[in-house]
């Protein structure tokens, strides 16, 4: 085979897209970042290619320079891109503006901004088709509704009269693939367009995208960080890393057996919510940071965080061929040598799989016990008389925490789920109900009352990079609660005391004088980690603190929260909308749904036995990175969007996407009723979805 | 391995990558330039007895409206004073009632406009329909009338100034409250059991301070103007106070003698162009953003 031939002639079809150690470098004040670093791989017409890499590997990058999207500092130094044969790279700017979005589409990652918020949602699909001469106006009126519908836009005739603003996400992300799809483009570049929706909604945009695929014969490039996306949807992948290459394979094979050690880091740092927790619930990760893009190792790249490391890795290797159509760069493999993945227990194989730790007594009294919380959001009124509008973010949840064991709360975007642990934390003051933290009512408390118990409850947030002041140093963040509530008697004691909860949380004491932006999202997690230890509580809330971190720093972020629960015996309750996550660590689950309580059961009970529908649906929307398990598995699809929660459905409030109700689930709400111990639901029809 | 072409790709190697000094340059040339006007302007203001063998205020009636020469170099006003000496001695007033009046007006107009944000509610409608009320006057128009009002003097145009100057850093101050008050790390504070006076000034003010220091600084070269204007009808500085406004005045009707009136004219400009090239800078080097062009 000669790598260096020109394309192959009209024997063999022009693949959709060829790439040939495309070099994409960042000029930037510090030096030169060379982001994509001789990236080469083939798009068969037809095909579907997934692109898999933490941030900074380079993936979205790649993307952007293939549709000659890149913008100052970056420029594309060398390469070849051949698009259907013809080269971008030298392609005119008239020439690239009649290809993309005509026979090259792409879709982004953030549906809220890449529609244009003043243009009816009719004008930006219409002027797409017409603009590249394919359709007169009349012509892509029409067409433009058959997309939204093809889309599965519900009601395509008034949707196309309406402004982004007037959809949700997941509606919006639909547009934009009618977009993309408008012109039949032969390659369409979707960049981690489900990143930013729910799992249910996810699951959906998946399938279109396979739908889209098998009927339109559309050639696609699906970059993600998450390998069950990837699963779902591609049949070849590429895996990225530090600007490279690092293995190429059949999405089947490198699932089962992967050739290079960061795809098999990958792959273990992810829990599978197929697998049952058995004893140890710490998963395997890989140590360390990715490479600073400025300053790329000489030898492999991921050499520094490679449990696998032997002499040779200080020299660069190539991608070569390991096994037929399988290629990696990486020197332990080239002879042939497997990575063994972690053993998984399958969940059917284990039922009522004896929890190793230890679970709490039933017996033992709640720490905390939330009775009919209730936290309502009023909304500016329309008119001077109109009845004033609330959003019922939080409406009538009950449920216990027990000392020392982790509740996991899940549930989509706006289920009310961050709602419920603000006002657990009293963040907001709760509309009704009661919270019982050991003893005392946070709910009625006032804020004189509440300090004290303060220090008892902390918080871990969400994003890393809003939850630390960044104008104070790491010092100061950990320093001031510790200050403030007379923790410690010296200057010199509260020192040492940083430099302790550094140490715990796996940060050197250097990092005392540095400032947030100098540490990456895991690393900041850290801090914000040791901040909440700094008061020496024994409850916390974790709001979603692992989603906006790559794989392999979440599994380490997991292993950190398991250590320091059993270092401190702390309490956890971890919210989270990563079903497969909060499986893993949790001893006791809470499915919200529209402010309202659907299920509470134990951990280990909620893949094998869910009662209500909702729980379900969810289970059965999270991709398994397994290519045969995935393709094997039966989808139970959740129709529609949820609710609006400003008019909440009566009765059951899942009954309008609950492909079981019946007539008395529009009257009734059902109440939470016990099933098993430990095992609640709110469902008429509890078990009875088969 | 490495791959032939069979082109080169020249299109897009480009054809040599600014150096660090150049984009520098490019970014903050015009900043440096101004910062350098400036930093003149303060060191003529303090050095200005050691600059010149002339009094402000010497009255030589014999010299009365000489051209510019090697004696007064920018020549002689009506009363034979000589004008560079009071270019010189002006600086130190326009430029001490341009800080004072921003700095004091930044620094209310935050606190109030801070706490308007963070407080919501009632307080918060009161702080800014107040604010809503000065603002809602031709700033110049209500100064004049404050100022008229009060009596001729530097400390009473001031205070004039003040009373106009403090609602936009308020309303400023407000809108970047409001931003950072819904932050992770508000709540965090909020959770640590922190009270709401060192949460706004511990936590949200700082964070909110870099848009009030790039107005304050586009500002002081504003402040310098009204004082000036104000001077200019007469009820800035008592006379024989040298001042560019009024010295503008005094040479309003000697159209023959140029210097008189010119030259603290350009003592304006100068310093005016000076901080706004400076407060761009600092915009840019705030904001990101502002940078790309």
């Amino acid at each position: 085979m000669n790598m260096h031939a020109t394309p192959p002639q009209a024997a063999v079809p022009t693949p959709a897209l060829e790439v040939k150690d495309l070099r994409t470098q960042f000029f930037t004040d510090e030096g030169v970042v060379r982001a994509v670093d001789g990236v080469s791989f083939t798009v068969g017409a037809g095909e579907t290619l997934g692109i898999v890499g933490e941030s900074g590997s380079g993936k979205s990058i790649t993307a952007l320079s293939l549709m000659r999207l890149l913008e100052e500092p970056s420029r594309i130094v060398g390469g070849e891109v051949r698009f259907q044969g013809r080269d971008m790279l030298r392609a005119t700017p008239e020439e690239l503006r009649n290809l993309r979005g005509d026979r090259l589409a792409m879709v982004f990652q953030d549906p809220m901004t890449s529609l244009n918020p003043v243009l009816k949602i009719a004008r930006q699909l219409v002027e797409t088709m017409v603009v590249h001469g394919r359709y007169t106006p009349q012509q892509a009126a029409k067409r433009a509704v058959s997309l939204l519908g093809r889309m599965g836009v519900s009601a395509p005739e008034r949707a196309i009269d309406s402004y982004p603003h007037q959809f949700s996400g997941g509606m919006r992300q639909r547009v934009m693939l009618a977009v993309g799809m408008s012109n039949e483009p032969a390659l369409l570049i979707a960049d981690e367009p489900t990143t930013a929706l729910d799992v249910t909604i996810q699951a959906q945009i998946l399938e279109l995208l396979r739908e889209l695929n098998r009927d339109f014969g559309t050639a696609i490039v699906l970059i993600s960080h998450d390998l069950g996306v990837i699963a779902r949807v591609c049949t070849r992948t590429i895996v990225m890393y530090g600007g490279e290459v690092v293995e190429e394979g059949p999405t089947d094979q490198l699932l089962a057996d992967p050739r290079h050690p960061y795809t098999w880091a990958l792959i273990n740092a992810v829990p599978r919510i197929d697998e049952a927790t058995s004893g140890d619930r710490r998963l395997t990760t890989i140590e360390g940071q990715p490479p600073d893009p400025l300053n790329q190792p000489t030898g492999c790249r991921f050499a520094p965080r490679c449990p696998f490391r032997i002499a040779k890795c200080d020299e660069h290797p190539e991608l070569e061929d390991v096994l037929p159509g399988r290629k990696a760069r990486c020197w332990v493999t080239q002879s042939g040598q497997k990575l063994e993945l972690r053993t998984r227990v399958a969940v059917s194989a284990a039922p009522q799989a004896p929890v190793a730790k230890e679970t709490p007594a039933t017996t033992e009294a709640p720490v905390l016990q939330v009775r009919g919380l209730v936290k309502r959001f009023a909304l500016p009124k329309r008119g001077f008389f109109d009845a004033p509008r609330f959003v019922h973010a939080v409406d009538h949840v009950d449920f216990d925490v027990r000392p020392g064991e982790t509740v996991g709360l899940v549930g989509e975007s706006g289920c009310g789920k961050s709602t419920l642990a603000r006002t657990i934390i009293r963040i907001h003051q709760p509309d009704a109900g009661e919270i019982l933290f050991d003893g005392h009512d946070l709910a009625k408390a006032s804020p004189r009352d509440i300090r004290p118990l303060r220090r008892r409850i902390q918080m871990v947030f969400q994003d890393p990079y809003a939850s630390l002041n960044p104008r104070m140093s790491v010092a100061d963040i950990l320093g001031e609660p510790i200050r403030f509530h007379r923790l410690t008697t010296s200057e010199a004691e509260t020192r040492e005391r940083i430099g302790e909860l550094l140490n715990t949380v796996g940060l050197g004491p250097k990092a005392a004088q540095r400032y947030p932006h100098e540490f990456s999202g895991g690393q900041r997690q850290r801090i914000s980690i040791a901040r909440a230890l700094a008061v020496k509580p024994d409850f916390i809330v974790a709001d979603e603190p692992i989603s906006a971190l790559d794989v392999n720093i979440q599994a380490q972020i997991i292993n950190l929260m398991l250590d320091l629960q059993d270092r401190f015996g702390l309490t956890y309750l971890f919210i989270a909308h990563d079903l497969a996550v909060v499986r893993h660590i949790s001893d006791r689950i809470v499915v919200l749904y529209l402010g309202k309580v659907m299920e509470i059961a134990p951990a280990a009970n909620i893949f094998d036995r869910p009662l209500h529908p909702y729980t379900r649906y969810l289970i059965s929307a999270v991709p398994i990175p397994d290519a045969v398990v995935e393709r094997g598995r039966s989808h139970v699809q959740l129709s529609g969007e949820p609710p609006s929660a400003v008019n909440p459905p009566s009765g059951c409030r899942f009954r309008t996407r609950c492909p079981i109700a019946k007539p008395v689930c529009a009257e009734t709400p059902p109440p939470v009723t016990q099933y098993a111990p430990d095992h609640f639901a709110a469902c008429h029809f509890a078990g009875q979805l088969s | 391995m490495t791959v032939v072409l069979d082109h080169q790709p020249t299109a897009l190697v480009i054809a040599r990558v600014p150096t660090a000094a150049e984009r520098w340059r490019k970014r903050y040339g015009l900043a440096a330039f101004g910062a350098g006007i400036v930093l003149i302007w303060i060191l003529i203001a303090i050095a200005a007895p050691l600059l010149t063998p002339y009094k402000p205020d010497f009255v030589d009636v014999a010299n009365r409206l000489q051209p510019p020469s090697w004696a007064h170099w920018l020549g002689t006003d009506a009363l034979g004073r000589d004008v560079l000496t009071r270019l010189l001695f002006g600086a130190r007033v326009s430029l001490t009632t341009a800080f004072v009046v921003v700095v004091l007006g930044a620094a209310f107009g935050t606190l109030v406009g801070g706490i308007a944000a963070f407080a919501r509610g009632r307080v918060e409608g009161i702080i800014m329909r107040l604010n809503d009320l000065v603002l809602c006057f031709p700033p110049i128009i209500l100064a004049l009338a404050i100022a008229a009002a009060l009596g001729i003097g530097a400390l009473n145009t001031m205070i004039a100034m003040l009373v106009v100057w403090w609602p936009k850093f308020a309303r400023l101050a407000h809108s970047l409250v409001l931003v950072q008050r819904s932050q992770e790390y508000v709540e965090a504070a909020t959770v640590m059991g922190f009270g709401p006076g060192r949460i706004l000034l511990r936590h949200i003010i700082p964070n909110s301070v870099g848009p009030l220091i790039v107005l304050v600084t586009l500002d002081l070269g504003n402040a310098i103007m009204t004082f000036a204007g104000l001077s200019f009808l007469g009820l800035g500085v008592v006379p024989p106070t040298p001042e560019w406004g009024s010295m503008v005045a005094e040479g309003r009707e000697l159209v023959q003698q140029w210097w008189v009136a010119t030259f603290p004219g350009l003592a304006i400009l100068t310093v005016v162009l000076g901080f706004n090239f400076l407060g761009d800078g600092v915009r840019d080097w705030l904001d990101p953003k502002a940078r790309m062009r």
